[in-house]
């Protein structure tokens, strides 16, 4: 940081250091780490005040809190399971979906487009991850809940009834319609980021797939994409995080249920949904700590796979420089 | 030559199915920007830019509270996450050892990561409950903390872009850090700084969840920063789970117009950036 000043002879540091003080090194350097600092300090407070106001839910229920299956405000008895597995399911779902989809399009801009094609279509995606999910949520609930209501769910009812997850009545909304639109939200991280990470392999690798005989398929699926794994592992996490929290959009679609269904085009209830519906109407303290301890949850949940992807995306970046 | 022809022919199939997930993935856009030009166009008009929110049924009702609302949301939310973004940037870039900015970076990702509505339910308990009131302040505060991450993380990364031959330069002329930083390192970076402060308030700009429970919703005019205010995210979600057919289509029309404005703000930053890296090099 002060490379000038070491390399100055010792007699002049006196001087030196009052010199820079008057210019406002010191002076800029601690005002810069206050507010560098503040991110932290925020961040942790953050984490101390969902500890605080979930005390009087977590002194009631304990860890129990996890797996109990009421939510019933009005004999204020609370658990945390229909919300978590609301939103795990729908997570899933949409993962089961939108991953094929997203590293099948990385794939393709990253290896057969041309680049103009590749970058165009690049900005389109970066356009979808930038639409606020209100809109999409807006979306959802006037396309895609009147489509399922009408022609899909019944279709499912009739071609897979028999399955546990095709039954019972085609409300529209449910587990189904929040999970397919946490797909169309959650492709686009999975395209941009697989793309970098494919873009990022070294061209000698495909080449020397392609020098073997192989077809440009098994170059792309047997090299260069169990060369990108991590990378691409990480937008997978990095869009589960995303789905987890994801709060309007579902919120619109979910169906407000708190019971849990096995049936996929079943009303259900998430973490942030049912945060975001209840939080204002919560008079009762008990209710009012338990929504905050299922933030705690939700927190906790994005946290860890926010922290694996993180970790993911850092070790194939530093492959890939390293070997360029 | 059959084990061959096999190989194409699964080469050929899979190939174009990357196109199809292609084709695919980016129609999606069109059709959200069809049906909202379609649904929101029509019931756009000049009333939805002048006049209040009106019970369902009434004519010639508007969102102008909640235009002005959002407006004045995002500028606190400018005013407080600015400032520590680009200053904290500025630390991580040019000052800093090593543990101290590998831990602002770490916590910056990780506030990056926090869902949108626990950030709503912290900046409840740190404003509204001890203010006994939902406010802008509570909003702005909120908003701010999704920004943060974004602008200090912009203005990290196009510091460290200036070459480090600026510096020295500066230096050998006698300026101080602190001048070097202000007069040579940020005005090089200006652009990418720019771009990243563009991109963190069109993120903020369509946020709802963590204005649910700080910001509120306000059928009237706010005339008090302390007071509910109504913004154009919370008002589309208000409008569009409501059963009425008249507040869907406000929704569709404030929809509309928060999508075009957000849609804007992207490729503004982009242009910007461009702009910024055709210049560095002509």
């Amino acid at each position: 940081m002060s490379t000038a000043v070491m390399a100055a002879p010792p007699r002049s540091r006196a001087r030196k250091y009052l010199f820079r003080m008057i210019n406002g090194d010191q002076v800029a350097h601690l005002v810069t780490l206050v507010f560098a600092a503040s991110v932290f300090l925020v961040t942790a407070l953050l984490v101390y005040e969902l500890w605080v106001h979930s005390e009087p839910s977590r002194a009631k229920f304990g860890l129990s809190f996890l797996w109990r299956r009421t939510w019933d405000p009005v004999a204020a008895e609370f658990g945390a399971w229909p919300f978590i597995y609301g939103t795990v399911l729908t997570s899933i779902l949409a993962l089961l979906i939108s991953v094929p989809l997203g590293v099948g399009a990385a794939i393709f801009l990253a290896e057969l487009a041309p680049p103009r094609l590749s970058n165009a279509c690049t900005f389109l995606v970066e356009l979808l991850a930038a639409v606020p999910s209100v809109i999409y949520g807006l979306l959802a609930l006037f396309t895609l809940v009147p489509l399922l209501r009408s022609p899909v769910e019944p279709f499912l009812k009739h071609t897979l009834g028999f399955l546990p997850w095709f039954q019972g009545p085609a409300y529209g909304v449910g587990y189904l319609a929040a999970a397919l639109i946490l797909a169309i939200m959650t492709f686009p991280f999975i395209i941009s980021i697989s793309r970098e990470s494919l873009l990022a392999v070294p061209r000698e690798q495909r080449e020397a797939a392609l020098a073997l005989g192989a077809t440009q398929w098994e170059s792309t699926w047997k090299v260069i994409v169990p060369h990108a794994r991590l990378g691409i592992t990480g937008s997978i996490f990095l869009a589960l995080a995303r789905a987890l929290g994801e709060t309007m959009a579902v919120t619109m679609v979910i169906g407000n249920n708190t019971s849990v269904n096995a049936s996929l085009l079943a009303p259900g209830y998430t973490i942030a949904a049912v945060i975001a519906n209840e939080f204002t109407e919560a008079t009762d303290n008990v209710h009012l700590s338990s929504l905050v301890e299922l933030g705690l949850v939700l927190f906790a949940l994005t946290m860890v796979l926010n922290g694996l992807a993180q970790l993911l995306i850092i070790a194939t970046a530093g492959k890939g420089s390293k070997q360029a | 030559m059959n084990r061959l022809a096999r190989r194409n022919v699964l080469n050929t199939i899979m190939l174009s199915l990357t196109g199809v997930c292609t084709l695919l993935t980016t129609s999606v856009l069109f059709i959200i920007l069809g049906f909202l030009v379609w649904n929101g166009w029509r019931s756009l008009d000049l009333n939805f830019f002048t006049k209040l929110p009106l019970s369902p049924g009434e004519l010639g009702s508007g969102m102008a509270n909640a235009i002005v609302g959002s407006a004045v949301v995002i500028l606190i939310s400018i005013a407080i996450g600015v400032p520590v973004g680009f200053f904290g940037g500025i630390y991580l870039a040019e000052f800093g050892g090593k543990t101290m900015p590998m831990l602002i970076r770490y916590t910056a990702d990780l506030l990056n990561g926090v869902p949108s509505i626990v950030i709503g339910i912290f900046a409840w308990t740190i404003i509204v409950v001890p203010m006994h009131r939902f406010s802008a302040w509570a909003g702005g505060f909120a908003l701010s903390l999704m920004m943060i991450p974004i602008g200090l993380r912009a203005t990290e990364q196009f510091l460290r872009a200036v070459p480090n031959s600026l510096r020295e330069g500066s230096l050998a002329l006698g300026a101080s850090r602190a001048r070097t930083i202000a007069s040579v390192v940020v005005p090089a970076a200006k652009q990418g700084i720019l771009t990243g402060l563009i991109l963190g308030v069109a993120r903020i700009a369509g946020e709802t969840a963590p204005l649910l429970f700080t910001s509120l919703n306000n059928q009237f005019w706010a005339t008090r920063l302390g007071e509910p205010t109504a913004t154009l995210p919370v008002m589309i979600f208000t409008h569009a789970i409501s059963p009425y057919d008249d507040w869907h289509r406000q929704a569709w029309a404030a929809g509309l117009v928060l999508l075009v404005l957000v849609f804007v703000a992207n490729i503004a930053a982009r242009w910007v950036l461009s702009r910024g890296i055709s210049a560095q090099r002509g």
